[in-house]
């Protein structure tokens, strides 16, 4: 399985229902639709939706269990991100260190 | 000499630090930081203003994934101290918003530079005004999730 890119998980985590649900799903574990419904305080479309989004990006996963659907967050959820932030990590020091040179060459 | 550290991502996510000592006058810096020229020799090409409410870019080759345009607002100018943009990738409501906090402080033999990324929602604005619920307290209580990762 191709892990989603860091756009996905950081779009589909930019919308505080979806965050706090998805912070929900990492305090609780696994919960059904009805659960999550109950914690965000929306309607149970509009929850599903969300879950949707959040399941594109490969940040839960669920599974069917009679008429209900559990969802939980996938254990590598956040990776993406993780690895994004590694990326910005090496932007900002070839930046400091382009400065660093520059501030050489700069009258005093 | 130069002091370098990067925030172990697994340990503290609430943003992205990057530090360093440069052997050069608060001055210099402040220079480097806010002059559009200067600032295009390390940073990118840009059209910047040291203007609260400026609007600017930062525009580089694009990339795959990346059309090259950063989108920015300048947030804080405060004169040889601290200096704060919006930092926008991808645009629209759709694209990914950061705030860029560079923070200048006298040290001995030069100046610490502190590079502060963080809040990427378009909720980041509430979140940089310390609003109740915003990125700060959502990586604060994802902190242990991440933990698990490595």
């Amino acid at each position: 399985m191709k892990p989603a890119n860091a756009n996905h998980v950081f779009r589909a985590l930019a919308d505080p229902t979806r965050r706090a649900i998805f912070e929900e799903l990492t305090r609780q574990g696994e919960q059904t639709v009805h659960a999550l419904t109950r914690y965000a305080g929306v309607s149970q479309p509009a929850v599903s939706k969300h879950l949707t989004v959040l399941k594109r990006a490969k940040l839960v996963r669920h599974r069917r269990a009679g008429r209900e659907t559990h969802y939980r967050v996938q254990p590598d959820a956040l990776a993406p991100m993780v690895d994004w932030l590694k990326l910005y990590g090496a932007f900002w020091r070839d930046r400091f260190d382009r400065l660093e040179t520059l501030l050489e060459r700069m009258e005093p | 000499m130069t002091q370098e550290s990067m925030t172990n991502t697994a340990e503290s996510t609430r943003s992205l630090v990057i530090e360093r000592v440069f052997p050069h006058p608060p001055e210099k810096l402040w220079r480097a930081l806010t002059e559009s020229p200067l600032l295009a020799q390390w940073m990118m090409n840009n059209d910047f203003e040291p203007v609260p409410g400026h609007k600017f870019q930062f525009r580089a080759d694009p990339m795959p994934n990346w059309n090259g345009v950063v989108d920015c607002e300048v947030l804080i100018v405060d004169p040889l101290q601290r200096l704060s943009y919006n930092w926008g990738v991808g645009g629209g409501e759709s694209g990914l918003q950061w705030v860029v906090l560079f923070t200048l402080t006298p040290a001995e033999g030069g100046t610490h530079v502190r590079m502060e990324q963080s809040g990427f929602g378009p909720d980041q604005q509430a979140a940089y005004q310390g609003a109740k619920y915003g990125w700060q307290k959502f990586f604060g209580g994802l902190e242990r999730v991440l933990g698990g990762l490595d």
